[in-house]
């Protein structure tokens, strides 16, 4: 399995790395009003309150786009890996990959949930693979070459 | 509100490069080199000039176009942000330093070498750490415009059934004005729909490499200064009708993917609703336009945004017939940036200024007004031009 470069972060996104690390999909919420936001930032845009926590996410959601970029290609993915917009259930979205399902399988529209893979240069990400897929049938990522 | 700008401002002076894929000479000396060619074209000389703008993204510093020309006291430089969202922006910037007398003639200008030097598509792959902007993506091999691009556009063809086959006119269109342009790097190289179709996958299954914009050496300049004194200059002046600029809340730079709405380009509404508003004209009124086309979906979604045509109509409105010279809306008649050059929109801008003036390489009948954009996806900007 090869690396993936690893994200860059600020006082304003670390937590949501570290939340990878964990396991845990974390979502930015406002400690005033309660909005939710993704990409984090410092400011509650809906009512300028700096105060805000975090939420574990459920990690299901629902596949809103997705794409394989073919060229050029990029070391450590697949030739058809899938990049997907997901929106997850609790409203907010992410961009990350579609697993453990073809491009032929997958449609807009389909119910995902998250997986967490960590890249052997210890780059944690989350990763979405079909609803209700089994642990290991659901294995692979877009960067191992795994057979599917 | 800013209809106080409207024909206050006129473009008197065009100037370009030779567009390559090798300019074998600096980014500094292309500049230099395009400003001198319009202000030539005005009838100017670089002692006239007291006001510069060019991109934040553009190398070339104002101070070293002023040392390499000779140009004496500037009274203003800005820059705008955003790549090619930035080309009609310049003009803005410089029409309203013109109008509110803080700067009599603005020289706007872009010059890169982005095929022979840092090319967009393929910057991340010599990436060796993640920019800030680019953590929520590339780490998932989101890495490039066109794939930025692609999973937005994606939505839009889900939501009104659109295929790839439906991008097809645009690249031909393009193909097919810069065959007939001299200036074009596609000049005699026209391409049909199925050499469209056969091209491979770059983001599968939105973009072919024929939906993808070229990669471009060159530099555009372009001359403002105010309608009064354009009068008075060699060329025909081309009036800036309006201008505008255009952000809107949630976005990104290309990636504004968290918005309820992802089948539109909202920037570009923002931008065509003061376009319209500020010179009282409606696409009625467009004899032909430049439709920034880095990649093709975004044409598409920018006739509707525009409202040439509806929501989702856009895939009946852009044949072929209709978006060629003799159709209702010709578009990007000197080949647009798959087919003359990739100068980040401002090679769209001066082909608009040459339709005013009745001296394109694919002339428009009778052009009165003339709507030219700039880069979707991003904060962006618009103008028309017309006659005095
Ligand atoms: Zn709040």
């Amino acid at each position: 399995m090869s690396g993936r470069l690893a994200p860059s972060m600020t006082p304003d996104t670390e937590f949501f790395w570290q939340g990878c690390r964990d396991h845990r999909l974390l979502i930015q919420r406002c400690t005033d009003c309660g909005a939710l936001r993704h990409p984090p930032r410092p400011m509650c845009p809906s009512c300028t309150s700096l105060a805000w926590e975090t939420v574990e996410a459920s990690g299901r959601g629902t596949v809103l786009s997705f794409v394989m970029p073919r060229h050029p290609q990029f070391p450590g993915f697949d030739e058809r890996y899938m990049v997907a917009l997901v929106e997850l259930e609790e409203g907010t979205r992410l961009v990350s990959n579609l697993v453990g399902t073809t491009p032929e399988e997958a449609s807009i529209g389909m119910a995902v949930e998250v997986r967490f893979e960590q890249f052997d240069n210890d780059v944690v990400l989350p990763q979405f693979v079909p609803a209700g897929a089994d642990a290991d049938a659901a294995g692979g990522t877009a960067g191992t070459g795994a057979d599917r | 509100m800013t209809a106080g700008l409207s024909r206050r401002a006129a473009i008197c002076g065009i100037g370009q490069t030779e567009f390559s894929k090798e300019s074998g000479r600096t980014e500094l000396q292309l500049a230099c080199e395009c400003v001198k060619s319009a202000l030539d074209d005005a009838g100017l000389s670089p002692a006239d000039v007291d006001g510069l703008v060019t991109f934040t993204m553009d190398t070339t510093e104002e101070i070293d176009v002023v040392r390499n020309l000779g140009i004496g006291e500037l009274s203003m430089f800005s820059r705008v942000p955003y790549g090619g969202g930035a080309a009609a922006g310049t003009v803005l910037q410089a029409a309203m330093a013109v109008a509110t007398g803080v700067a009599d003639v603005v020289v706007c200008y872009r010059a890169f070498n982005e095929r022979s030097g840092m090319r967009f598509g393929g910057f991340a792959s010599t990436l060796t750490s993640m920019p800030l902007f680019l953590s929520w993506y590339g780490p998932y091999g989101l890495l490039t415009p066109a794939s930025w691009v692609a999973l937005h556009a994606r939505r839009y063809m889900e939501t009104y059934g659109v295929t790839n086959a439906d991008f097809a006119p645009i690249a031909v269109v393009d193909r097919k004005h810069a065959a007939t342009n001299p200036d074009a790097w596609f000049h005699g190289r026209p391409i049909t729909v199925e050499d469209h179709q056969a091209s491979r996958w770059i983001v599968e299954p939105v973009l072919r490499l024929l939906d993808c914009c070229q990669e471009s050496d060159g530099g555009v300049a372009i001359v403002v200064t105010s309608t009064e004194r354009a009068r008075d200059l060699r060329q025909v002046p081309a009036v800036i009708e309006a201008a505008a600029q255009g952000a809107t809340f949630d976005g990104e730079s290309m990636t504004s993917y968290y918005r309820d709405d992802l089948t539109g380009l909202q920037e570009m509404g923002a931008v065509a609703r003061r376009l319209w508003s500020m010179s009282g004209l409606s696409p009625d009124d467009i004899q032909t336009a430049f439709l920034y086309d880095h990649f093709t979906p975004f044409v598409l979604m920018q006739l509707e945004e525009l409202g040439f045509c509806g929501r989702g109509e856009a895939k009946e409105f852009a044949t072929v017939e209709n978006l060629s010279i003799g159709g209702r809306l010709p578009i990007n008649t000197n080949g647009g940036l798959l087919g003359e050059a990739y100068i980040h929109g401002m090679n769209g801008i001066t082909e608009g200024v040459r339709q005013v003036r009745g001296t394109s390489h694919n002339q428009v009948d009778a052009v009165e007004h003339v709507l030219v954009t700039s880069g979707t996806g991003v904060p962006t900007s618009g103008l028309i031009l017309g006659r005095d």
